[in-house]
């Protein structure tokens, strides 16, 4: 057994650690040993993408975990240094693939600070409505995914039902269906469809109910509650320690959300709850998920009922496009976009720090400009990345099986872990 | 977001009631060298020495949790890098950055693992492409590239395409 730690295909260069011999150094001649090395990943269906998790166990208990991470590493943050700011926006919807509009978001409100720019009511308003449509999406398909790693494969279909309703809603008003660059430093690409209003509403009436009905398939399910309560164990001074948010620290008991705390884009004047739980374990993670996705609809209600009317772009020519009517008839119009295109735009020097409450938790961009068209320097800090660290904490001491449990629980998106 | 203080003298006079400043002069006199307020945020650049001292004042003055690491490189000036961390209070609810400036020979400064145990993949991602070491770091390994890379590509020298 001793053997398949070490690598034979590690190169021989100095300081390399493969991370298997890191998890467990190989064992003395002739000495007992009880644990085993197994590998998990980066192909393993319940690892949500090309997580490796390298485990020591000793007969079916984890002794130590170790993630080794990097599989999908694309370089985006060099990528960034090379656009022009505008050029940024399509990129921040391939990191986190399940909520795009978040990452839009985050970047177009860091940009927006650098230029110091005003947005319009609408636009802001917009971007509360397709926030918390795009966190709806996120979490269905987060519970999909969990149901059917513990082995209820059923909510998986009722969950992408209803996110498929959602994407048609995204294809619907911005032509494509997860990578949506919708939104734009100094506003929103594009005026809303005729019916787009409509065909939200009508989903947004009928998720209560599809909330419920996961529920009930759920909830109360004896099998479901036995391999979640209890398990994976988060105490909160080790969330706030090992940089766990969202919805696994709210479940931890530290109630914080940066919707509620430090408002951005408007969410100060929509009314919600922030739910949370002292259990801290993965049951705990579920409950609260559910719970938001219930105040998620609440405050889509809200954004629909007190949409207002207006402009959807910042009074800014020289950075936001013109219209493409303006374009065709003013000269000026003409001038500024093709100036926009074909140089971009300059932000004024500076650095800003911009965090946003993604479905997964704290999003934050780090934009530094030296005051040409390109971004000196984009940094996203991402929420999964932080909370995988807190994995070993709440793995080690129990069983393989809950491992895949507490994985689907903290809803890592690996696209952002790697960037 | 109010007016922006751009020197270290209109900081501490404009700013005399916030938390992380009255702690830091408190207990490390010598410790920012400098300081920012800008867009409504503020930059403490910190004396690269008292990196660790700094943050866990910082932490027992209400800072509880730490947002981020990174770092900037701004190649060919001197110094060259700057390591920026975000760190938030939940109670106050405020954030304050901090800066500490390394030069380009053998840019390496304190880890604060052991005040926050959450930097331990934020700073092995700024060694891995950036190639800051971290004194004091339980395992200092690359996190995103392969161990057998070459260079660290998010320096400014590193050309954006690769090496051919």
């Amino acid at each position: 057994m001793a053997d398949q730690l070490e690598n034979p295909h590690a190169p021989e260069i100095p300081g390399f650690v493969e991370t298997a011999t890191l998890v467990k150094p190989r064992p003395e001649e002739g000495t007992k040993d009880h644990t085993m090395v197994l590998n998990m990943g980066p192909q393993h269906p319940s690892t949500h993408g090309v997580l490796r998790v390298v485990l020591e166990i000793d007969g079916e208990t984890v002794v130590k975990l170790v993630p080794d991470i990097g599989y999908l590493h694309t370089g985006i943050e060099k990528t960034c240094e090379a656009k022009f700011w505008q050029q940024v926006v399509p990129l921040t919807d391939r990191i986190d693939y399940l909520c795009p509009m978040t990452n839009n978001l985050a970047f177009c409100l860091a940009g927006e600070k650098l230029l110091q720019l005003e947005i319009p009511e609408r636009a802001q308003w917009m971007r509360v409505l397709l926030n918390e449509l795009t966190r709806l999406n996120s979490h269905l398909v987060w519970l999909g995914t969990h149901a059917m790693d513990i082995g209820a494969l059923t909510v998986f279909l009722y969950t992408f039902r209803e996110r498929e309703e959602i994407l048609r809603i995204f294809e619907h008003l911005s032509g494509q269906r997860m990578m949506t660059s919708y939104f734009r430093i100094g506003g929103l690409a594009l005026e809303p469809p005729l019916d787009f209003f409509d065909s939200v509403q009508a989903l947004v009436k009928v998720l209560p109910e599809k909330i419920d009905e996961y529920e009930n398939l759920l909830t109360g399910n004896p099998i479901f509650i036995n391999r979640l309560k209890g398990v994976g164990y988060l105490s909160p001074a080790d969330a706030v320690a090992l940089g766990v948010t969202g919805p696994p620290m709210r479940a931890s008991g530290v109630d914080w959300d940066l919707r509620r705390d430090m408002p951005y884009t408007g969410y100060e004047k929509f009314k919600f709850e922030v739910p949370t739980s002292t259990d801290g374990d993965v049951w705990a993670r579920y409950i609260v998920r559910l719970r938001e996705m219930r105040e998620s609809v609440k405050i889509c209600q809200q954004a629909l009922d007190g949409m207002p009317e207006g402009p959807i772009k910042a009074d800014a020519p020289h950075v936001v496009l013109p219209d493409r009517e303006k374009m065709k008839t003013q000269m000026e119009a003409l001038i500024y976009h093709f100036k926009i295109v074909t140089e971009g735009f300059q932000v004024p020097a500076g650095e800003v720090y911009l965090a946003v409450e993604s479905p997964r938790g704290e999003m934050g961009y780090y934009a530094v400009s030296d005051g040409t068209a390109k971004p000196y320097r984009v940094h996203m800090r991402n929420p999964s990345f932080a909370t995988l660290q807190a994995l070993e904490t709440m793995c080690v001491g129990r069983l393989i099986a809950d491992v895949v449990a507490v994985i689907g629980s903290i809803d890592i998106v690996l696209g952002e872990i790697d960037r | 977001m109010g007016e922006a203080l751009l020197n270290q003298k209109a900081v501490f006079e404009g700013l005399a009631q916030n938390v992380a400043i009255q702690a830091l002069r408190a207990a490390h006199p010598d410790a920012i060298t400098n300081a920012k307020f800008d867009r409504g945020e503020l930059t403490l650049v910190i004396a690269a020495d008292q990196i660790r001292a700094a943050c866990r004042t910082l932490q027992t003055a209400g800072y509880n949790f730490l947002e981020d690491v990174t770092c900037v490189d701004w190649y060919p000036a001197e110094p060259r890098f700057q390591v920026t961390y975000h760190i938030l209070s939940h109670k106050l609810k405020e954030r304050v950055r901090l800066h500490a400036m390394l030069g380009s020979m053998d840019p390496s400064i304190d880890s604060i693992t052991p005040v926050w145990p959450s930097a331990n993949y934020y700073e092995r991602e700024v060694w891995d492409l950036f190639g800051v070491r971290f004194h004091g770091h339980p395992s200092l390994r690359r996190i995103m590239l392969p161990e057998e890379w070459e260079g660290h590509p998010l320096r400014k020298d590193y050309p954006v395409e690769g090496y051919r």
